[in-house]
């Protein structure tokens, strides 16, 4: 199990840092919630990053990808996450594309996959209900059998980057359980708005009244019925992911507070001085660290091991860095003191995106569960 | 065939050939194995599997051969100890011997020390111990005050050593001792090898709250040192005592990690007893994240163990991040027995005698042992003082 990056990947680490560092700086999110923007994230900023190839970094070159592992993706969503990036990596690269790599059939793929690894579509996956919370299977969104289709009605909630997405992967009750249905944005019956949350993260409620659909818009044609595996399959794959970003936007919120606690003085010294803190920082460091042994492991795993070995895996990274995160925010605006509740320094995005991260695909608690369960307890 | 894939099917056929079968799933802890000495009583197994490793050097598996070691490279050591954990078997010799002092004399130590002392160490003939704190100097070290005089071409050494592991049962310790008291703490200083065998040495053992102990209390009377057994050089000792606490950290954080591998089974399994399951999830939800946490906590320990000698071996300078081994090492294995005890309840009350299950009244002095372990070898204080200053770059 490989957990340190080797040269190819150190290349990539420096060239992903530079460019998030020098194009996307944290303070980026501030502008785009302040003056409303439609898209909420860089156009711009997206293309060149897949033409830099990290779109598609881990879709199959038959797709236009680079046909590497979700570990070297992870590389650039840790330094994504440094600077809290609006960018719709979550939506259509680990949600999306990931769902029609495992599941999707060839002509699903061939229309999707190309055109996401060049920039251009994007996707969203409709998983999310009024009172679902973590619980997949909890859906009352319906697909109902017409002859060969089926007609969809429901509401979903927070669909990351729904309000921009090209096409939407919806998850319905059907007969035989639960399936997945690809949907593209224009199709009558659909309707977006747009919803806002705390931490930068775009998203959009999504209607769908009577919406009928043909026998191709099915994902996973040879699973029907049997969509909550290969989507509790992709959600763990997108869960190492979003870890990664986490483990990126903990270790930027402590690097800075850092900063801080070596050039802020009172008393005449420097405020890191004082043991009262300095030990909390080495603790922050500590859970940084393990966090960090956490993440690469299960990214290690998403690539070389199998799907049970990734579940648990998955579940530990969370897990440490939903803990993880939360608390080096929580340390990093109570030591920033009175600056740090301010909307015009930066800090303040990093805890509203841990409180927000810590949520999504079930928090700590969630994943202690989840591991006893799957570890047979 | 590459050339470590050759080595590892090697050491596996040594391994499976000469492997004693008794000894086979027997390793539980770090204090398994031949201690070695001139009082150690191994039993016939123990004794045998070093025998048969020392003939190849594999009691001292990274030494120099010169020495008497195998002179296995970083990325041999561990295919070595990955087939021993695949056995679950002790390793050949144990002890601060061969994972502190002999460490340290290959950095510090002149030629004769080494040769001297090396070959003893890697044929189990010397057990060391390691003569550092003092009734006054806990966590300010510096403050030692065993007094080491020079007279002639020896160093007459008086005082006392406290929390001395094993000093009854080691025949060599290395100490700190003054050898100058007119000068910052630090820089009077001095690494000292002493033979215990000579008049003057005595010990005494320390019970802890769980009834056993380790530990000794050391006394020196008008103790003659040749003044050749000086490591490094005269009054720059807490060099080399620094050096050597770094080996200390890392072999205590490394070794821990063998003892608490079981932990999830055996919490599980004893929970399952006292909530009356058979299986699927614990009845009781806060027992089951307890549990749970802790395994996580395990995992993640033996992961950050596993990407260090990782980036050890691709040749990245030492990690500062081996600076946490010991605090995590420690507070996890407090966190596993915390949670034995609690789990069992009212049976865990127990100090011995019947009315109680061994398995409790085991937990329970591991229990109480552990709460040591978050004070001996530099406490979790001084452990993250260590990382703000010298990690962080936190201090005055």
């Amino acid at each position: 199990m490989q957990l340190t990056l080797n040269e190819q990947q150190t290349l990539l680490q420096q060239s992903a840092a530079s460019l998030f560092r020098e194009k996307a700086k944290v303070g980026r999110i501030r502008a785009l919630r302040d003056t409303h923007d439609p898209i909420g994230f860089s156009r711009e900023l997206w293309t060149d990053m897949a033409q830099l190839g990290w779109v598609g970094l881990c879709l199959p070159e038959a797709y236009e990808g680079l046909g590497l592992g979700l570990s070297d993706l992870c590389i650039v969503l840790e330094e994504a996450g440094r600077q809290l990036a609006p960018e719709p990596w979550l939506s259509t690269v680990l949600l999306g594309a990931q769902s029609l790599m495992l599941g999707g059939d060839e002509a699903q793929k061939a229309r999707w996959l190309p055109s996401i690894a060049r920039g251009e579509a994007l996707l969203a996956l409709a998983y999310e209900e009024p009172g679902n919370r973590v619980e997949l299977g909890r859906v009352s969104t319906s697909a109902v059998r017409t002859g060969a289709g089926v007609r969809l009605n429901g509401e979903k909630l927070q669909v990351f980057d729904g309000h921009v997405a090209d096409a939407l992967l919806v998850l319905a009750r059907v007969d035989a359980g639960h399936s997945l249905f690809i949907v593209e944005r224009e199709h009558p019956g659909v309707s977006i708005q747009r919803q806002t949350r705390l931490d930068g993260r775009n998203a959009a409620i999504v209607r769908f009244h009577d919406v009928e659909l043909g026998p191709d818009a099915l994902v996973g044609r040879d699973g029907h019925g049997r969509a909550l595996e290969l989507l509790s399959h992709v959600l763990d794959r997108a869960t190492v992911g979003v870890c990664a970003e986490m483990l990126g936007g903990a270790t930027q919120a402590f690097d800075d507070t850092l900063d801080y606690l070596k050039t802020r003085k009172q008393f005449d010294v420097t405020i890191g001085s004082f043991q009262a803190l300095s030990h909390r920082a080495a603790r922050l460091y500590i859970e940084l660290a393990l966090a960090r042994s956490a993440v690469a492991a299960a990214a290690s795993c998403a690539d070389e091991g199998t799907p049970e070995e990734l579940a648990k895996l998955a579940s530990l990274a969370k897990a440490r860095c939903s803990d993880a995160f939360v608390q080096v925010a929580n340390e990093a605006v109570q030591m920033h003191g009175g600056i740090g509740v301010t909307d015009d320094f930066h800090i303040g995005f990093y805890f509203k995106r841990a409180r927000a991260a810590d949520v999504l695909f079930g928090d700590a608690t969630h994943h202690l569960r989840r591991w006893a369960a799957l570890s047979g307890y | 065939m590459s050339e470590l894939e050759s080595f590892q099917r090697e050491i596996r056929d040594f391994v499976e050939r000469e492997a004693p079968e008794a000894l086979r799933g027997t390793r539980q802890g770090r204090f398994d194995g031949h201690w070695g000495g001139r009082k150690a009583q191994p039993s016939r197994d123990v004794q045998h599997w070093f025998e048969v490793a020392l003939e190849r050097g594999l009691t001292a598996p990274t030494w120099p051969r010169a020495y008497g070691g195998a002179g296995l490279s970083a990325e041999q050591a561990r295919i070595f100890d990955r087939e021993l954990a695949r056995l679950k078997l002790p390793p050949p010799l144990v002890g601060v011997g061969l994972t502190m002092i002999g460490p340290t004399l290959l950095d510090y130590g002149t030629e004769a020390q080494r040769a001297e002392h090396l070959p003893r160490i890697v044929r189990g003939e010397v057990r060391w111990c390691q003569g550092y704190s003092e009734p006054s100097a806990g966590s300010d070290l510096a403050a030692l005050r065993t007094r080491a005089v020079r007279e002639g071409e020896h160093y007459v050494v008086n005082g006392q050593k406290v929390w001395t592991s094993f000093a009854d049962k080691s025949d060599w310790i290395f100490a700190l001792v003054r050898t100058d008291s007119k000068v910052k703490k630090q820089l009077g200083i001095t690494f000292l090898l002493i033979d215990m065998a000579t008049a003057g040495v005595s010990t005494r053992p320390i019970e802890l709250i769980s009834g056993a102990s380790p530990f000794c209390e050391t006394f020196f009377e008008d103790v003659r040192v040749p003044v050749g057994n000086v490591v490094g050089e005269v009054n720059a000792g807490w060099t080399v005592a620094k050096a050597l606490l770094g080996y200390e950290r890392s072999m205590i954080g490394e070794a821990m990690s063998g003892d608490i591998a079981d932990a999830e089974r055996e919490l599980v399994a004893r929970a399952r007893v006292v909530c009356e399951s058979s299986g699927g999830p614990l009845p009781d939800d806060a027992v089951r994240l307890a549990i749970a946490r802790v395994a996580m906590q395990e995992r993640c320990f033996a992961f950050t163990i596993e990407r260090l000698r990782q980036s050890a071996i691709a040749g990245k300078p030492p990690g500062s991040e081996s600076s946490i081994l010991k605090v995590v090492a420690s507070e996890l294995k407090q966190a596993r027995w915390e949670q034995a005890v609690k789990v069992a309840g009212p049976d865990a009350l127990g100090w011995e005698g019947p009315g109680f299950d061994a398995r409790d009244l085991h937990a329970t002095r591991e229990w109480l042992r552990s709460r040591a372990n978050t004070i001996e070898g530099g406490t979790s204080e001084v452990q993250l003082n260590i990382i703000a200053k010298h990690v962080l770059g936190l201090g005055a």
